[in-house]
């Protein structure tokens, strides 16, 4: 669906949507799994340092692992209930991670325990700022870079316009959708809080043409000349890209290497923004998540507000799963990883599960062949990028060349090159291990 | 059911792939190829399907050949070694021998493709390699044409069809000149409709304009194919001639001959499009495509030949690394921002 006349960037592909599932699928909370796994290191930085000792109990909402230093973000109970363990759990790549083994206490009320609210009217940018790493808040579009890290505008930058991302335009994933249409009071006041912490005077609300109801449902509790706008823009993959999104907004081109703020933007996820909103003036830190779980394979598609921690195989054994999995990705098909067990747990930056059966083709590796240059990758990349030149020297591990001569570390691995190319050569994946093998050489 | 005790497979984003593949596209270009092979074989007979049977046969079994050799036996499934053997059958003379029909396959596609690695890595496009070599192998063959729509087509063959390897063939029982070198010798101009449908001599598969057009349009729909080195092309050629034509009318033919007539159709639509062949970049296209028709225009109207095409889409696809050195996409914001207020 592309609409001529809509604002959108330029390059990118259209991969199918298949949000009709779960688009009109209200929020519903979901239930404590009889364990929570909550890896320590959650979020981009230092992982957060435990402060309840194992055995502990703890109350729903309390702070149960410290941020460790300005870099990092605390972690709180999502359940009232025991510390049974501080011990290494599987995380998504397979690799065992430091984690906190939480048993929710059943026969609880679950009261969420309160602590000092940031009131929106009285609190300083700073305030605002330190009350936003205290709720342990991280980008939820699945970044889970550290919010108020991000918000922070750097001595002698200027934030202009502040961007909230809701563009949603991996395939599959719906949870930024329902949020504007459920949570549009906690969007706007998440918005007013991150407008006074930047300085930003105006805020642009970035919806996809797929979703007008969204759009429509935001604009009605607008007054038109207010800082708060909402932009329609054309349904494109990766739109929701922050470089993309402020050049389609505001038609600037953040220039390589350099963050948004160095063309005036910031930007920020919907839900963070609604999460900002719904914790701030109760002092209140995350505890769960909304998080989209459908899929060829999975019964019950829906968007569930989850406790984070909730191990995978609980959450697909409460939805119900068909067939034999073969398949089970951790955000959209586009940018998602894919999880290698089902013993790892839902974390802050999990927007979706998307589970494939065996017999699913979409989600088999056909056969490949090798480049024959048909130019499909460089006119699908978003950073205008050579991808195919990059793939060629890949091979050859010629990490040094691609990233002085051809712009490696400007890729931002958003998979539309390995999405189109017909040779089905994995691109994308090969740019990940180049830019590694490069960020470890130029590391003193 | 439960989801309990699975093994997951795992792999790295994307996880969703568009369903663009080689084979597909390769069989679509060949699909594309069929209105014009059929038109050659109603216009020429059995000569020509002679010809294309034994082109394509010869370009086959080499690649089968060449693939064992390399370890790679199933290089044969991408089709593009069957796109290969058509184009390079429809450059050829309708009837030509068919031993060196045969003998230019697998030069084509041995030295054309196989020496470089197979699909993908071959510099040149391996039918024109192919064509090339017998131009300068057998000249005589390959400037030798029958006329169109000739009577008794379907119930014979031309004598030299058949020739053993290396006798020497009688050709001139069935000659007739194409349109191109009956104006390049004898000053004399073909009707536009007259090429535009194919009712002229010229080489198995580049005689019906429209047809040709056809399939690339379809190509194109289908996003298989770059428009922009055929319009690049073509359009250097026709605003070339234009200009010509219009300084002189006596001495430079319009251009609508000029576009119509010889392999430019087929090879600005098929071969010069030839993805490996040619650059990635839309810039890259436009300046390859530009050109290869000026050498077209060049080596028409100056040179010795009657026809360039094929040498002209040989340099472009020489010039090709290097125009796409010069033309590398210019990355993401890297033109000077609008400052921020
Ligand atoms: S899409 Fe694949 S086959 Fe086509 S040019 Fe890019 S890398 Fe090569
Ligand atoms: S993954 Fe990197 S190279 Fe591929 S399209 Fe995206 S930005 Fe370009």
């Amino acid at each position: 669906m592309k609409l001529p006349g809509l604002k959108t960037f330029r390059h990118g592909v259209h991969p199918p949507e298949q949000k009709s599932d779960t688009c009109n699928a209200p929020i519903r909370q979901f239930p404590f799994a009889p364990l929570l796994a909550l890896p320590l290191g959650q979020h981009l930085g230092r992982p957060s340092v435990p402060c309840a000792a194992e055995g502990t109990p703890v109350q729903r909402g309390q702070v149960i692992a410290e941020a460790d230093g300005d870099f990092s973000v605390p972690l709180h109970a999502p359940a009232t209930g025991r510390i049974r363990r501080i011990a290494p759990m599987p995380g998504i790549a397979g690799r065992m991670v430091p984690a906190i083994y939480l048993e929710p206490q059943p026969g609880s009320t679950q009261e969420v325990a309160d602590a000092t609210p940031c009131p929106l009217e009285t609190a300083t940018p700073d305030e605002i700022l330190a009350a936003i790493q205290a709720a342990g808040i991280v980008g939820l579009g699945g970044a889970a870079f550290p919010t108020h890290v991000k918000l922070r505008v750097p001595e002698g930058r200027v934030a202009d316009a502040l961007i909230v991302n809701g563009a949603e335009c991996e395939p599959y994933l719906t949870t930024d959708h329902r949020v504007m249409l459920e949570q549009r009071e906690d969007v706007l006041l998440g918005i007013r809080y991150v407008l006074k912490a930047t300085g930003a005077r105006r805020a642009i609300v970035a919806v996809e043409a797929n979703k007008p109801d969204a759009a429509a449902h935001l604009r009605a509790a607008l007054d038109p000349g207010g800082p708060v706008s909402v932009e329609v823009l054309g349904v494109k993959y990766p739109q929701g890209a922050e470089k993309m999104l402020i050049q389609a907004l505001l038609d600037r081109a953040v220039p390589p290497g350099e963050l948004p703020i160095a063309v005036g933007a910031l930007c920020i996820n919907v839900a963070t923004c609604a999460e900002i909103g719904r914790l701030l003036p109760r002092g209140r830190g995350i505890q769960e998540r909304i998080v989209t779980v459908t899929g060829p394979a999975v019964v019950r598609k829906g968007n569930y507000r989850v406790p984070i921690g909730t191990p995978l195989r609980f959450l697909l054994d409460h939805v119900g799963t068909q067939g034999e999995l073969s398949r089970v990705f951790l955000g959209g098909p586009m940018m998602g990883a894919a999880a290698s067990s089902l013993d790892i747990s839902l974390s802050k930056g999990t927007s979706g599960v998307v589970a494939f059966g065996t017999e699913d083709a979409r989600a088999s590796q056909p056969r490949s062949y090798p480049c024959i240059r048909c130019g499909y990758c460089v006119d699908a990349c978003p950073m205008f990028l050579n991808p195919a030149q990059l793939g060629l020297l890949a091979r050859n591990e010629a990490f040094d060349r691609m990233a002085d001569d051809h712009h490696l570390m400007d890729c931002f691995e958003c998979g539309c090159c390995s999405f189109v190319c017909p040779s089905h050569l994995p691109l994308v994946q090969s740019f990940r291990v180049a830019k590694a093998a490069v960020r470890k050489a130029n590391k003193p | 059911m439960s989801a309990a005790g699975r093994t997951l497979e795992i792999g790295s984003s994307p996880h969703f792939l568009s369903g663009y593949d080689v084979g597909v596209i390769m069989r679509n270009v060949i699909l594309a190829l069929i209105p014009t092979v059929l038109f050659a074989v109603v216009a020429f007979g059995l000569a020509a399907l002679a010809t294309l049977v034994v082109a394509v046969a010869s370009c086959v079994a080499t690649e089968w050949v060449a693939g064992r050799v390399r370890g790679e036996p199933g290089s044969l499934g991408d089709g593009s070694v069957v796109i290969t053997g058509l184009l390079y059958g429809l450059t050829l003379p309708p009837g030509s021998p068919l031993w060196v029909v045969a003998l230019g396959g697998i030069v084509g596609v041995g030295l054309g493709k196989s020496l470089f690695g197979g699909l993908g890595r071959n510099p040149f496009n391996p039918a024109l390699v192919g064509r090339a070599f017998l131009q300068a192998a057998v000249p005589v063959a390959m400037t030798t044409y029958g006329p169109a729509f000739a009577p008794g087509r379907f119930t014979s063959l031309p004598s030299a069809t058949l020739a053993l390897p290396f006798a020497r063939p009688e050709f001139d029982t069935w000659s007739g000149a194409t349109p191109l070198s009956r104006w390049k010798f004898g000053g004399e101009l073909t009707g536009a409709e007259e090429l535009a449908f194919g009712f002229v001599g010229g080489s198995t598969g580049e005689t019906c304009a429209l047809l040709i057009a056809l399939g690339g349009l379809y190509l194109i729909a289908r996003n298989m194919m770059s428009w922009r080195i055929p319009l690049a092309m073509l359009g250097t050629v026709g605003l070339a001639s234009a200009a010509l034509h219009a300084l002189a009318p006596d001495t430079y033919p319009p251009a609508a001959f000029m576009l119509l007539s010889g392999g430019l159709m087929l090879g600005a639509t098929f071969m010069a499009t030839d993805m490996v062949a040619s650059p990635l970049t839309h810039a890259g296209c436009w300046i390859y495509g530009a050109l290869m028709g000026a050498i077209v225009v060049t080596i028409r109207i100056w040179g010795a030949m009657p026809e360039g095409v094929m040498y002209a889409i040989l340099l472009g696809n020489a010039a090709s690394p290097l125009i796409e050195r010069m033309v590398q996409p210019r990355v993401f914001g890297a033109r000077p921002a609008r400052a921020a207020p």
